[in-house]
Order: structure tokens, then C-alpha cells, then sequence
């Protein structure tokens, strides 16, 4: 689907700007837009690398785990038809751990493992069962306590206050969480 | 606030723990600076199709057909771009948010709204394809509703953060 949208996207524009007249910017725009990367990479890599410095700590500390061990009797709840022997939950509330603090590249396989225990108790094989969809809500939504990228963007921009938007960011994650879950519900129950 | 003391917290920790601090900071902060290499042909990608749809005017057009139902909502146009292709890609919001940052200013509050919306989800699409796509799911059932539903969620509520709070 990206390769469409990607390709539609640049299509569309270039088409475009032929019939506007404004061919030369695009031209330009081209031509500079490996340098704009350039520059975005570079605002971007301190952070990323600080911020994975600092967490792989509390990752090898055993503090992300600890923490999922925190959150998992409310994931228990929310996957109630997964067995207590699976390691599904586990899996379910590392990742979430781990995306709380932003590092992003350990989330991903977990989230994959998790899956794949899933799989396990799902009765038809290629279709979703509830407890994936669950879960994929709840990792679509991005629980992250602190984004490293945005802040290191802001920073970058010139902001003077460049972390007064993770309480915003915070609150806005919970309340699109409960939303989500919340439709979630309602579609698990109108299947029923 | 929370920065610092959650760096403190961290690093408190993992000395109780008989962690070498030090050592590990820097292994994560290698493997971080690997990552960001890594991404550099995700978002070179996404930058040539962003900033050509941005400034072919095209996009311009296109939000000159829905600005009936932006003002309806209250909704800020500026932020249309963002709110669009968030769900999509997550080096093509990257990209998109820097633009709006240095457009704008990251102080003002169509940035502060713009940094909330970046930070407040993840790119849906992209993660139901993956996590999907790696067992062999081919019917995702309300999947992409619910996390679509969630999104624009996120956004409507960025904006009300913002306005409440910032």
C-alpha cells in the first residue's frame, strides 16, 4: 500500500505542478531534497542515540521489566481468554514497556513474538482473533512517556520549551486509548 | 521535569543493579546511532514525496476543498498535512513535522498541536502491515477501524491539550 501511496503522491504532484506552471520549484526541490534529508537526519541522530544510550541501562538494569510486570495484570484483563501459562502476555507487556520509553528498534520484535503467540490460540489461522486486534490497538495508539524525536525536532526548531508537549502527548495517548479500545469492544460485542 | 529525573532514576537503578552505566550507555548509544543511519533511506524517500506534494501547491488545492469542514470542526488547516499522512509513514510525518516546525515555529501553538499529534500515536498502517503480515493474517476484521478511529482521536484531543493546557 506505501508503494502507492508513494508513488501517487509524487505522480499527482509533478502532474500537477505542469499544469500550475510552477515546474521549477519542483525542479528544485528535487534536486535539495537529499541535502533537507541530510539536515533532518543530523537534528535527529543525537537524540536517537542518547536516548537509546540511557534506556538500553534500564533495559540491562531489569527496570523495563520490572515495569511490565507492573502493567500486566491490566493487560490480564484485557486478554482474559489467553491462558495464564502463555507467555503472550509477557511478550504484550514488554512491548509496551519498552515503546513507553521509546525504544522503538526493541519493540518491534517483541511485538512480533507476541504475535506469533497469539497465533497460538487463534482458531482460524488468517483471520485476526480479538486478542490481536486488542493488542494492535494498543500499539497503534504509541504509548510513549517521553518522544524523543519530536523533542529533539523542537530543540532543533529553536523551541525555548521543548518538552512541555510530553504531558500533552501523555494525555492525548490515554484519552485516543480508551476511545480506541472502547470501538474495539464494541465490535467485539456486535460480532457476538 | 520528568527528563531528568527519569535519567536519574534510570541511572540510580542500574548501579544498584551492578550494571557498568557506562559501558551500556554507550553499546545503546551505538546501536542508536545505527538506527539512525538506517533510517536516513525511509525518510530520504518520504522527504522527496512530501516536500514536492507541499510545494507543487497541490496539497494547497486540496485543502481549499475541505476548508468548509476544517472551520466547521475549528480544526486547523496547517495541520491538515500532518493529521493526514501520521497514520501513513513515520519518516514522511517526521519530515512533514519538521516543515511545519520550521514554517510556523515550534512555539507556536499550530507546532505545539503539530509535536502533540506526532507524539500522541503510531503510524497505524504501518505496524498493522507488519505485526499482520508476519503470521499470515489476511483478514484483519475491525483492525484498521479501531486503529484508524483511535488516531483521529488523538488528533482531536492534541488539539484540546493544547489549547487547555499549553
Amino acid at each position: 500500500m506505501i508503494n502507492y501511496i508513494w508513488a501517487f503522491i509524487i505522480i499527482a504532484s509533478i502532474l500537477y505542478s505542469f499544469v500550475t506552471g510552477n515546474y521549477k520549484i519542483i525542479n528544485n526541490e528535487i534536486l535539495i531534497s537529499s541535502k533537507t534529508c541530510i539536515d533532518l537526519i543530523l537534528k535527529l541522530f543525537p537524540m536517537i542515540a542518547l536516548w537509546n544510550g540511557i534506556v538500553t541501562i534500564a533495559n540491562k538494569s531489569g527496570l523495563l521489566n520490572k515495569f511490565a510486570l507492573l502493567i500486566s495484570p491490566i493487560l490480564s484483563k484485557l486478554f482474559k481468554n489467553i491462558p495464564k501459562e502463555s507467555n503472550a502476555i509477557g511478550y504484550i507487556a514488554s512491548n509496551i514497556a519498552v515503546n513507553m520509553f521509546g525504544l522503538g528498534s526493541a519493540a518491534t520484535p517483541l511485538g512480533l513474538k507476541a504475535m506469533k503467540e497469539l497465533q497460538k490460540y487463534n482458531k482460524n489461522k488468517d483471520e485476526a482473533s480479538d486478542e490481536m486486534i486488542t493488542f494492535l490497538v494498543l500499539n497503534t495508539i504509541g504509548i510513549t512517556l517521553i518522544p524523543t524525536t519530536v523533542i529533539s525536532l523542537r530543540l532543533s526548531n529553536g523551541s525555548s520549551d521543548a518538552s512541555c508537549i510530553v504531558l500533552t502527548s501523555i494525555l492525548s495517548t490515554f484519552i485516543s486509548a480508551i476511545f480506541g479500545l472502547l470501538l474495539d469492544y464494541h465490535f467485539r460485542k456486535k460480532r457476538k | 521535569m520528568i527528563i531528568p529525573l527519569l535519567v536519574l532514576f534510570i541511572i540510580i537503578y542500574g548501579i544498584i543493579k551492578k550494571v557498568n552505566v557506562y559501558d551500556t550507555f554507550v553499546d545503546g548509544a551505538k546501536e542508536g546511532v545505527e538506527m539512525g543511519l538506517s533510517l536516513f533511506p525511509y525518510i530520504l524517500g518520504m522527504i522527496l514525496a512530501t516536500n514536492i506534494l507541499l510545494k507543487s501547491g497541490l496539497l494547497d488545492a486540496m485543502l481549499e476543498l475541505l476548508a468548509p469542514i476544517f472551520n466547521f470542526f475549528h480544526f486547523p488547516k496547517e495541520l491538515f498535512p500532518l493529521a493526514f499522512i501520521r497514520s501513513i509513514s513515520g519518516s514522511a510525518s517526521i519530515s512533514t513535522l519538521n516543515m511545519i516546525l520550521s514554517t510556523y515555529g515550534a512555539d507556536s501553538f499550530i507546532g505545539k498541536v503539530a509535536s502533540t499529534m506526532q507524539g500522541s500515536t503510531d503510524t497505524t498502517i504501518y505496524i498493522i502491515t507488519l505485526y499482520f503480515g508476519s503470521i499470515g493474517i489476511k483478514k484483519t476484521r475491525h483492525a484498521l477501524k479501531a486503529g484508524l478511529f483511535a488516531d483521529l482521536i488523538s488528533i482531536i484531543a492534541s488539539v484540546i491539550m493544547v489549547k487547555l493546557l499549553l
